[in-house]
């Protein structure tokens, strides 16, 4: 494992209620596992993930928590359904159907 | 200080007075009642007030489309003389990309005049980067609190693309797992940093929706010579209904109907760690828009300023199967590509135009951004990896959390009225809990008639029947 540099963009990880001090009115299942958070902000001394760290945030704030990673990035994207791709053709279609089969039907409304 | 969860929300009265600059408790009137219009007078900033505040950052004066192919398509499947105009305003034009522009930019604006360095707000959704995009102009510290894991670390791609976009606007983002302790997370977070709670249900973010329902009314008058009939509006906490309707009759449109519409996700528990991810709708759903509708109080705020059942005239679910085809619908004939979740009110529109007049204007009231994790493309890929079941056929075999149906044509999009009588019922129940008609004033009675649209006497008869 690579140790992330001071000064690097990281994400930490906390819990902020175990289980047993979890809100009563959560339902049953949510009970049983702890609220966790995640924050990112500039890594305050070097460390390897797992550490505990303090970082500071983009608005200042000093948080602890562990060390997830160096460079978090985005990786939530589009895909693709292909159970969508054929909307559009057959809507334009019925309009192209109706247009020529109803003139006097279609309305200038 | 002991920040335990026990002793955190036991300082909450404490914590929200300091960080809204504002005693709720002036505005209690009698047991249960409180002056809602002096609240939003005293609190709020007037109409002209609010459009001044807002062309300072760029927000509002959005366009107005006629969707000339879907309102053919609607007339297609509608009986002879049926099938009313449509019109979409389209929100997407705000800076942040939703009508949550409007809602953040009085909230923002007041946060900075009276002395706050920053502002933070409790959100999963367009409201956060709306947040954080006025903080920047207005040069002020952001955070923003999330709901977006569930207990295997999976996020909902919604959320981590509104996380995303809270950060390009240099936000702090902080990361959640699900439960509703997301509230003591942004107390302690308000205490910490003296920052102002930018909530969406103070009567500075509902003031800020008053323009979208003013400048609709404008738009419509100018272009059609008329007003709008109907006016339909994606319906979740309750603040675009009522910022919408109170614009709406403050520009004297006092005959045009508002219809909330939700995605139906009943059955899905929104605070269950294992239903967390098998919906694909993050807002604009029943989950916010029952609970809220019935109990506005529910709010991160002492009296939430948004109040929908005082304002709805109807109110209807929609199927997540048919938004999303809606939604593909709007990319492809009308060349919008936008949404899904606030695409809730286009799909309910499709339907309701078809038992209007032809000579009659629908407004759909708002479009948001789309993008990666928000699309179609992306929930419904995440909701079959999730074991959702995704297929085209008859939309009212839709499952909420176990099967997505998309329409095979578009008469088969429809609405399920939702009883708002039944709303009030449970709305009366818990407003008079602990009480007996005895112990109410007369300003007591007078404020449920006016929360519920019921006369007095009717308010009663029901409490009557109640005990």
């Amino acid at each position: 494992m690579k140790e992330i540099p001071a000064g690097s963009w990281v994400l930490v990880h906390s819990i902020i209620l175990e289980p047993e001090q979890r809100a009563p009115q959560v339902p049953a299942d949510t009970k049983k596992v702890p609220l966790e958070m995640w924050i990112k902000g500039y890594l305050e001394k070097a460390a390897f993930p797992g550490d505990s760290v303090t970082i500071k945030t983009c608005t200042g704030r000093t948080v602890s928590g562990k060390l997830v990673e160096a460079n978090p990035a985005y990786s939530h994207s589009f895909g693709f359904v292909p159970e969508l791709q054929k909307i559009g053709a057959e809507l334009r279609a019925m309009l192209a159907e109706g247009a020529d089969a109803g003139k006097g039907s279609k309305s200038d409304g | 200080m002991d920040n335990s969860y026990q002793a955190v929300m036991a300082r909450k009265n404490e914590i929200m007075l300091q960080s809204i600059g504002m005693d709720y408790s002036e505005f209690n009137t009698g047991k249960i009642a409180f002056d809602y219009e002096g609240m939003m007078a005293k609190a709020g900033y007037s109409l002209d007030e609010v459009i001044r505040i807002q062309r300072e950052t760029g927000v509002g004066n959005t366009p107005i489309y006629e969707l000339r192919n879907l309102t053919e398509l609607v007339r297609r499947t509608a009986p002879p003389g049926k099938g009313a105009r449509i019109l979409i305003k389209d929100e997407a034009a705000n800076p942040s990309g939703s009508f949550k522009a409007r809602r953040a930019s009085v909230s923002v604006y007041h946060a900075k005049k009276t002395g706050y360095k920053g502002v933070i707000s409790a959100t999963s959704g367009n409201y956060g980067a709306a947040v954080a995009s006025q903080s920047a102009m207005r040069g002020l510290g952001c955070i923003v609190v999330q709901e977006v894991f569930d207990s295997r670390g999976v996020g909902q791609p919604e959320i981590l693309e509104k996380g995303r976009a809270c950060e390009a606007y240099g936000a702090e983002v902080v990361q959640l797992t699900v439960g509703p302790e997301l509230f003591y997370v942004f107390l302690r977070l308000l205490e910490e940093t003296g920052y102002f709670n930018a909530s969406l249900y103070t009567p500075f973010g509902i003031s800020g929706v008053e323009t979208l329902g003013a400048e609709l009314a404008a738009q419509v008058r100018e272009k059609y010579g008329q007003d709008p009939d109907a006016v339909v509006v994606t319906h979740a906490g309750g603040g675009n209904v009522t910022g919408t309707a109170r614009g709406l009759r403050k520009a004297g449109c006092l005959n045009t109907k508002v219809i909330g519409a939700s995605v139906d996700l009943s059955g899905l528990h929104m605070a269950s760690d294992g239903d967390f991810n098998r919906k694909s709708f993050t807002t604009g759903h029943t989950g916010f828009g029952v609970p809220f509708l019935t109990w506005p109080d529910r709010a991160d705020v002492p009296r939430n300023a948004a109040r929908a059942l005082r304002y709805l005239d109807r109110y209807v679910t929609v199927t997540q199967g048919e938004v999303f085809y809606v939604t593909e619908a709007l990319a492809q004939l009308e060349g919008l590509e936008r949404g899904p979740a606030g695409n809730t009110s286009l799909a309910a529109t499709l339907a309701i135009a078809r038992e209007m007049d032809r000579d009659q204007i629908v407004v759909v009231q708002e479009t948001e951004y789309t993008g990666a994790g928000k699309h179609p493309t992306a929930q419904l890929t995440f909701a079959k990896q999730q074991g959702v079941e995704v297929r085209r056929g008859d939309p009212r075999e839709n499952v909420p959390g176990k099967v997505i149906v998309l329409p095979t044509h578009p008469s088969q999009i429809s609405v399920v009225d939702y009883d708002l009588d039944a709303a009030r019922h449970s709305y009366l129940r818990k407003a008079i809990e602990g009480y007996t008609l005895e112990d109410l004033e007369p300003v007591d009675l007078q404020f449920l008639a006016d929360e519920t649209r019921w006369s007095k006497e009717r308010v009663i008869e029901e409490i009557k029947k109640l005990s």
